[in-house]
């Protein structure tokens, strides 16, 4: 089951500093999305609004909503933690728990939501290693630390953990920028697996893997360092990337620009 | 553009070259010359070695141009041998040759490290010298025997009692400081408002700055009076546990265990926030993504990664309870008498046994006392192996390879 998300009149701020300003835009379900844009525009604030990530920092606050198949996000009486149970997250660095073995890694979220038998808990480490295309490197080694693993298979071990509790969307936050080449592909394979399941964004700064995974490609820009960033465009990927209607996004997207 | 790197290129080579035939050649970069050199002469004025000495450091200063280790190392046998003369020319020549600098430095931490070292070994042996004598004029056991009187003739005296005393207020004192300290630590570093937690970090950094003995006599004057209802109501409600037990209540284990807890209160809150703070913000945002509530978060990721840190922090706790002698000798009543009625008014610690007794000890009775602290030592030092065994179990998984 896969979600839709519409986003409408979202401004995000950092204390005083406004980082994002009037975002619009549509998320279909079972769709990859890519936000795209330069340093400081704001694409991975958006990003983090989306599962109430944004508001963990200290004096952050968003303003705008974010309907997660019609339901707000940001409405009175919604808890961020659910929030955070349905859309779950990838970061830029891989992140595994270092006090915990890769078993223990996948089930944490689980284990958050009261899951104890073992049974269970077995069956959906291996689903969900499986699901991240890690299950044939690592299960003979299970409990070993996650920590010990390659960076391309920390973040997979990171993808499985973000799946195992079965969310309905799923963000990434430059998943790949600090891995190599290889594990990048082995990633961006993944996504476009993982797609089947559930919607994906995913903040990159690559242009080519948004144009080979994403359906869809938000472009966010800004003026100049100090002003909010803004979304620029919004549309098909082989819109984006072959003819956007707006000068900055072509300027950006054929290497002009930024 | 083309010049610089040239310039700079030949102004390298020569400098290494001029060195090594006749030092004042140079033209600017003369401080490195200027500075080696004075220093061969220095030392080959001090160390009779002379010839070897100009020898092993000329070449030195021809061939490394660029390495600065390299002349260390191989002016390293020169000072070995004149170890006192290498710090007068770093004095005179000031602010000039790198390699004169590490040279100096590196001897200086050896010299310091080894006199630790002998310092140790010598304060040990005196201190086994005096034990034994005292301890072969012993009628008592000394592991078991439970009173203490050095000072008679003949002398019976045994640390049973004491060490007994030591181990029991040591761990209540633990026992209730470590989980109010994390609990502090927790809540300045996670639940706080950002400023509220650099207020209140910059407190409890500075109350673990004050001696000790300070909160000690607080604890003392101020709580340990008021502990009278406290002990009352635990013996008449739990009086059927042995612990609480007994006919009176008074200057007991527990008083002098809680006036420890507040002793070591601020100092292991402030190294287990300090500990705290290191959590990567990216493991506490993994667990929120993954829908973790504050404590749960805690749970996940704050708390197994600031273990190892909050163990050797209640480490360093209870040295301190351990040692702690003033304030334990004013409360506890000085009997030497094993009790599990930790409520009477009965008990006694090593150290503070050594500072009652010490004044009127003879000296049988002082190396009684001294035999006694050898015991406090070991048996801090076992507590330590034990503690760092734990951290040591679960290596792999602590973070600090990742």
């Amino acid at each position: 089951m896969a979600t839709r998300i519409d986003v409408t009149g979202l401004t995000a701020y950092y204390g005083k500093f406004k980082a994002v300003s009037d975002v619009n835009l549509t998320i279909e379900p079972k769709n990859v999305t890519a936000f795209i844009g330069p340093s400081g525009c704001g694409k991975s604030t958006v990003l983090r609004t989306l599962n109430r990530m944004h508001e963990v920092l200290p004096g952050a606050r968003v303003e705008g909503s974010v309907l997660l198949d019609g339901e707000d996000l940001y409405g009175p009486g919604m808890d961020p933690v659910n929030v955070r149970r349905t859309v779950g997250m990838v970061f830029q660095r891989p992140n595994p728990f270092p006090t915990m073995s890769i078993y223990e890694n996948v089930i944490a979220g689980l284990k958050l939501n009261g899951v104890r038998k073992k049974a269970l808990l077995d069956e959906r480490v291996e689903e969900s290693l499986r699901g991240a295309n890690l299950w044939d490197e690592v299960k003979d080694r299970l409990n070993r630390p996650g920590a010990g693993l390659s960076g391309g298979q920390q973040q997979r071990l990171c993808i499985a953990r973000a799946i195992a509790v079965e969310p309905q969307v799923l963000l990434m936050d430059e998943p790949c920028s600090a891995l190599d080449p290889i594990s990048t592909l082995a990633i961006e394979d993944l996504i476009t697996k993982l797609k089947s399941s559930f919607t994906i964004v995913i903040v990159t700064h690559n242009m080519q893997q948004a144009s080979r995974v994403s359906d869809a490609t938000a472009f966010f820009s800004l003026e100049k360092t100090g002003d909010p960033g803004r979304l620029v465009e919004f549309d098909k990927t082989s819109k984006i990337f072959t003819s956007p209607s707006q000068k900055r996004t072509e300027d950006y997207v054929s290497g002009r620009f930024g | 553009m083309t010049t610089e790197p040239d310039s700079s290129a030949e102004k390298a080579e020569p400098r290494g070259a001029a060195s090594a035939t006749d030092p004042p050649v140079g033209e600017v970069p003369t401080t490195e010359s200027a500075g080696d050199t004075p220093l061969t002469d220095e030392t080959a004025k001090a160390a009779p070695v002379t010839p070897t000495d100009e020898t092993t450091a000329t070449p030195t200063d021809g061939t490394a141009s660029t390495g600065t280790p390299m002349s260390a190392d191989l002016a390293t046998p020169a000072t070995i041998m004149a170890p006192t003369a290498a710090p007068p020319p770093i004095a005179s020549a000031g602010r000039s040759a790198v390699g004169t600098a590490d040279l100096v430095f590196k001897n200086i931490t050896r010299t310091a490290g080894i006199g630790l070292l002998v310092l140790i070994a010598a304060i040990a042996i005196f201190l086994v010298l005096r034990a034994t004598h005292a301890l072969s004029a012993n009628t008592g056991h000394f592991l078991t025997t439970e009173e203490w009187f050095p000072n008679e003739t003949p002398p019976k005296f045994g640390v049973a009692a004491t060490l007994f005393g030591t181990v029991v207020t040591a761990a209540i004192a633990m026992i209730i400081a470590v989980p109010i300290a994390v609990g502090i630590a927790l809540f300045i570093t996670v639940y706080a408002p950002r400023q509220l937690a650099s207020i209140l970090g910059y407190v409890v950094d500075l109350l673990a700055a004050v001696p000790s003995v300070v909160y000690g006599l607080w604890g003392l004057i101020v709580l340990a009076p008021h502990m009278k209802g406290v002990q009352l109501w635990l013996n008449d409600y739990l009086g059927w546990i042995p612990l609480f037990g007994g006919d009176s209540v008074g200057r007991s284990f527990l008083v002098a265990g809680v006036v420890l807890a507040i002793m070591i209160l601020p100092i292991v809150a402030a190294l287990s926030r300090e500990v705290f703070l290191q959590v990567p913000i990216a493991h506490r945002e993994a667990a929120l993504a993954l829908g973790a509530t504050r404590w749960e978060m805690i749970r996940t990721a704050v708390l197994p990664y600031g273990k190892p840190g909050v163990i050797s922090a209640s480490m360093l706790g209870l040295g301190r309870a351990m040692g702690e002698t003033i304030a334990v000798a004013l409360v506890l009543p000085a009997s030497f008498k094993i009790s599990v009625h930790w409520l009477e008014p009965a008990g006694n610690t090593i150290a503070a046994n050594v500072a009652n007794g010490w004044g009127e000890a003879n000296d049988i009775g002082q190396g009684a006392l001294i035999a006694s602290g050898l015991v406090l030592f070991i048996v801090t030092m076992i507590v330590n192996i034990i503690a760092r065994a734990i951290i040591a179990r679960r290596r792999d998984f602590s973070g600090s390879s990742a």
